[in-house]
C-alpha cells in the first residue's frame, strides 16, 4: 500500500526556500500572499496491506531511518487518497 | 608520531583525494573506508570524514551517509574515544548520526559561498587543536550551501559551557550560523568539526598555510 509523508520545516526554523519563494510570488505581483512555506513529500509504497503495520513501518523508517531530521523538521504521514 | 588515518569515501565525497594529500604531507598514512563497508576500529588512529556532497546531499545534506555501514564503525570509533574530524560535509553527516549536536541548514540569503573566512579559535582542547592557541585568528577557505548552524537554546547554552565551541566567524558570518559557529566538538573533544576545509589551505601558493595547524 501507499502512505504519502509530508514535511514541513518547524516553525523555529528560519525557511530560507520559501521565504525566496514567497519573494518571487511578491515581486510578480501575487499581493495577496502572506507567507510561504516550503517542504517535502515523500511517496512510499510497502508490500504491507495492513494500515496500522504500514503506518508503524514508516515511523520506523522517521525516527530510525532518518527520513525526518526532529530537530529541524516535523511531520505528517498521509494515508488513503 | 606517524598514525594511520582512515579517510571515509560515500557516493558524491570530493575532497578525498585533498584529504590524503594532507595526511600524507604530515608523514601520516591514509586509507580510503569506503560507506558499504564496516572497518576494524583498532587498525586506525584517526578517522577524517572529508567534504563533498554525499549520497547527492538528497533528503538533507549528510542524511543518507549516517545511515551507511562506515557509520556504523565510525560511531564505535568515537565511543573508543578516538580523534574523528568532519569537514563540511563530513559535519554535516556528523551531525546526522547525532556524534554532534544540532544541525547545518540552507545559508543564509541562500548562496553558496566560496570565499576565504577569518576564524578565531575559541578553545584549543581538542584531538585536532593541539598546534592552536585560544583567541588565534585563522585563515581557510569556505565553499558551501548549508553551513548555517543552527541548534536549540539549550543545546547552544550546554556548547559554551563545556567549551565545545571551537572555531566562530571572525568579521563577518557567511551563511549565519548561529553563534558564529563555524565548527565544534563534542563533550569530549575527540570529535571534532568544521565547515571550512583546511586540507584546501596547506602551502603559501594555496593562499594560506593554516589547514597545517590542525593535524
Amino acid at each position: 500500500m501507499k502512505l504519502g509523508v509530508k514535511i514541513m520545516p518547524r516553525e523555529v526554523i528560519l525557511d530560507t526556500q520559501g521565504r525566496a519563494v514567497e519573494a518571487s510570488m511578491k515581486s510578480n505581483g501575487f499581493n495577496t500572499l502572506s507567507q510561504c512555506r516550503v517542504g517535502k513529500f515523500i511517496e512510499l509504497t510497502l508490500t504491507t496491506t495492513e494500515a496500522s503495520q504500514a503506518k508503524a513501518e514508516v515511523e520506523k523508517m522517521l525516527k530510525e531511518g532518518g527520513l525526518y531530521n526532529p530537530l529541524i523538521e516535523r511531520y505528517e504521514i498521509q494515508t488513503g487518497e | 608520531m606517524s598514525l594511520k588515518v582512515g579517510v571515509a569515501r560515500f557516493l558524491g565525497t570530493n575532497c578525498d583525494d585533498d584529504v590524503r594529500k594532507w595526511v600524507t604531507a604530515k608523514s601520516h598514512t591514509a586509507e580510503y573506508l569506503w560507506f558499504e563497508n564496516q572497518f576494524n576500529t583498532n587498525e586506525y588512529d584517526m578517522v577524517i570524514i572529508p567534504g563533498g556532497f554525499s549520497h547527492g546531499d538528497y533528503l538533507r545534506c549528510g542524511a543518507l551517509a549516517a545511515q551507511t555501514p562506515v557509520m556504523k564503525s565510525i560511531r564505535e570509533f568515537a565511543a573508543k574515544g578516538k580523534p574523528i574530524l568532519g569537514i563540511c560535509n563530513g559535519f554535516q553527516i556528523l551531525c546526522e548520526t547525532g556524534l554532534l549536536p544540532g544541525a547545518l541548514l540552507r545559508n543564509q540569503g541562500l548562496k553558496f559561498k566560496d570565499e576565504w573566512a577569518t576564524l578565531k579559535v575559541n578553545q584549543s582542547k581538542n584531538a585536532f587543536s593541539s598546534k592552536m592557541e585560544k583567541n588565534q585568528l585563522l585563515k581557510l577557505p569556505i565553499a558551501h550551501g548549508d553551513g548555517n548552524y543552527y541548534a536549540e537554546a539549550d543545546t547552544l547554552k550546554k556548547l559554551q559551557d563545556k567549551e565545545q565551541i571551537w572555531l566562530t566567524y571572525e568579521g563577518k558570518n557567511p551563511n549565519g550560523s548561529l553563534m558564529n559557529i563555524a565548527g565544534i566538538t563534542n563533550e569530549q573533544k575527540n570529535i571534532c568539526a568544521l565547515m571550512p576545509h583546511p586540507e584546501r589551505a596547506l602551502y603559501e601558493w594555496m593562499g594560506s598555510q593554516d589547514g597545517m595547524y590542525l593535524l
